[in-house]
């Protein structure tokens, strides 16, 4: 039976070129260690278990309240934890890794600026997230302005978003698998595309957090062993770990100093800016906080989550400095065998490569299984989040102006998720030479100029009216995309153009203040009767946010 | 109805001390963590030796014990805050809220 897998898989990865070449070693070894075969197992078990979660959470998911938000019934910690399920994604495990492996000190930066989001989105916006809003944060941003053209501003920034949160997350699907089990890109990509489309289509928000949670479990139980083995070997002494690192790095002493990844100021704090201003402009990150009872939950969650997260990113640290040392030595893990050449299966399999050589096939397996379940769970929370801009937003409130019953909206958020899982394919397989945490820096970015200043605005500032929100909105969004296009990931390497037009990575820094500055300009000059209504109306909103008087309850309707 | 529900609220003394005490303590810590974490960032780009002076005879440097304070140190500051804000604050709240219901009749 195995030998029929076998075969199988040879079969389908003769499919495209790449799979040619790829079937070569990677069925080499898993002939010659049978045991490859548990990885295939055990990500077979996960699927099985997420598929009975998705059957119960299906017979649960009955009002559009349990679809968008599980009835806001989950707790603060189990919320904590698919937050930062959600916020730890693919890019974070293999494309983090890969870049402490590369440039060291730089990647640790990189980490803290994804790090410091959390404790400014819990200081400023937590609770008043969860006070105001009620499926999406749309419902806040056009909480007293005009419904119809503010919240199709709101699900356009949202959709961007995700869009391109959805590229990133889908290669590093077609990577991974296609080294583990020798499957084509493309075939991997469309396994994700389904597998995520029947979660949110069936569990909707219920199946979609335990996925979460149980993805966000083994994620933190798989890093932590790999890193406690790894560090094993070093007597778990960083001086010993750094020593060897140094005497092996190309960079010598400089992987431990500021280096290329920041050398330009500008660059640094741009990047610094989009990473942690992006966080709070997420919507996947953004919606779970109405799947919480009240503000109090809310509060609890982001602790749990910035918890977790900044533990994962300094075990990620240690994984990628041991690796430099472990995976760096091994010609194995080296195309051809050429020490410090092309690694098997390109720089973002360094984790996985790391997971073998210290725990050998069965920590290969159950890593990879474990990345594999990642992405599964940060797509589905995406295509969530997307499915309920277009269904929630874009339909029930501005195409049927609210007159819907829960049954059609519900229906539109499925047909919308089908939608977003063949367009995810689609892109997946168009952005497949992409660096994927790279990519995530270009979702943020655009979460940080598109999203995060007019929700913040709308929150904080009476002055706020309809005109300016718009402005501030289509402005940071068409900035950031503007800026993302005629800078070198897209310019030169998608376009093939020489000299990249915009010379920073991340656009946060002009086109983050240039969103506030139009939403500042439009609103102050708007002098209508609406803008007026729209002002009065800022004081009742104040003291719910302030309150929770009048916020959506969690089991009501 | 809410409305004036509201009003009432935001007339009661309460209101004003809840918000200008949560309002002063979210508003500090965001501070401290904006100049630390850009400090870092400034530091990286215009002073970037600062970072790598070696901590006695090992290989722990100033920038990876800045990087592993800010983790440390923000974490710290996020459960201050929620403490503060899930006892103190949610109390004054509760007390408003009450308040202003029974002000109703």
């Amino acid at each position: 039976m195995q030998k029929n897998l076998m075969k199988l898989i040879a079969g389908l990865s003769i499919v495209g070129v790449a799979g040619v070449v790829w079937a070569g070693p990677v069925m080499e070894t898993t002939q010659k260690q049978p045991l490859n075969v548990t990885a295939i197992v055990m990500f077979a078990i996960f699927v099985g278990m997420t598929l009975v979660i998705t059957y119960w959470a299906a017979s649960r998911t009955k009002s559009a309240s349990d679809f968008y938000t599980a009835g806001g019934g989950i707790t603060g910690f189990q919320n904590g934890l698919a937050m930062a399920g959600d916020y730890m994604s693919a890019a974070t495990l293999l494309g983090l890794t890969a870049m402490v492996y590369s440039n060291g000190y730089d990647a640790y930066l990189y980490m803290i600026a994804f790090f410091v989001g959390w404790p400014i989105i819990l200081f400023l916006m937590a609770e008043r997230l969860r006070n105001l809003g009620k499926f999406t944060f749309a419902d806040i941003t056009s909480y007293r302005l005009d419904q119809g053209s503010v919240r199709t501003m709101a699900a356009i920034g949202s959709l961007t978003v995700v869009c391109f949160y959805l590229i990133v997350q889908m290669v590093g699907a077609g990577q991974l698998i296609k080294l583990l089990f020798g499957l084509d890109y493309q075939v991997a990509v469309i396994v994700v595309g389904i597998l995520m489309v029947v979660y949110v289509t069936f569990g909707g928000m219920v199946a979609t957090t335990w996925v979460q949670i149980i993805k966000a479990c083994l994620l933190l139980a798989g890093g932590t062993v790999v890193m406690l083995l790894a560090f094993s070997e070093f007597g778990f002494s960083f001086n010993k770990l750094a020593e060897k690192t140094i005497e092996l790095h190309k960079l010598k002493d400089q992987l431990f100093a500021p280096g290329k990844l920041l050398a330009d100021p500008v660059n640094a704090i741009s990047l610094a800016m989009g990473l942690m201003f992006g966080l709070a402009g997420l919507p996947h990150i953004l919606m779970r906080f109405f799947t919480v009872n009240n503000a109090k939950e809310a509060r609890k969650s982001v602790l749990y989550a910035a918890g977790f997260v900044g533990f994962f990113f300094n075990v990620i640290l240690i994984m990628g400095l041991c690796a430099i040392v472990i995976v760096g030595t091994k010609p194995e893990f080296f195309e051809g065998g050429n020490l410090g050449g092309k690694l098997i299966g390109g720089g973002n399999m360094i984790a996985m490569h790391l997971a073998m050589a210290v725990g050998g096939n069965l920590l290969l397996g159950f890593l990879a299984a474990v990345a594999f379940a990642t992405i599964l769970a940060v797509v589905s929370g995406l295509a969530l989040a997307g499915a309920s801009a277009i269904s929630h937003d874009l339909y029930a409130r501005v195409i049927k102006k609210g007159n819907v019953t829960e049954a059609q909206e519900i229906k539109v958020s499925k047909i919308a998720s089908f939608g977003i899982g063949l367009v995810a394919v689609i892109l997946g397989i168009a952005f497949e030479k992409q660096n994927i945490a790279f990519m995530a820096g270009l979702a943020f970015g655009i979460a940080a100029a598109g999203n995060f200043p007019v929700l913040f605005l709308s929150m904080y500032w009476k002055g706020l009216t309809t005109r300016g929100a718009l402005a501030g909105g289509y402005g940071g969004l068409t900035a950031a995309v503007v800026l993302v296009v005629l800078s070198k990931s897209v310019w030169v390497t998608v376009l093939g153009y020489a000299t990249p037009l915009f010379p920073y990575d991340q656009p946060a820094l002009f086109a983050m203040p240039l969103a506030f500055l139009l939403a500042y300009v439009f609103s102050i000059t708007d002098n209508t009767e609406r803008a007026a209504k729209e002002r009065e109306a800022f004081s009742d909103q104040w003291v719910r946010a302030q309150t929770g008087f009048g916020a959506d309850g969690a089991v009501s309707h | 109805m809410s409305s004036e529900m509201y009003a009432r609220i935001k007339e009661n003394p309460k209101f004003k001390e809840l918000v200008s005490k949560r309002e002063r303590l979210a508003w500090t810590l965001t501070g401290v963590v904006l100049v630390l974490f850009f400090g870092l960032f400034l530091t990286v780009a215009f002073a970037p030796a600062a970072l790598t002076i070696r901590l006695g005879s090992g290989f722990v440097t100033t920038g990876l014990l800045f990087g592993l304070l800010q983790f440390i140190f923000f974490w710290v500051l996020t459960a201050v805050y929620v403490r503060r804000a899930n006892s103190e604050f949610d109390a004054l709240t509760e007390a408003l809220l009450r308040e202003s219901m029974n002000g109703k009749k």
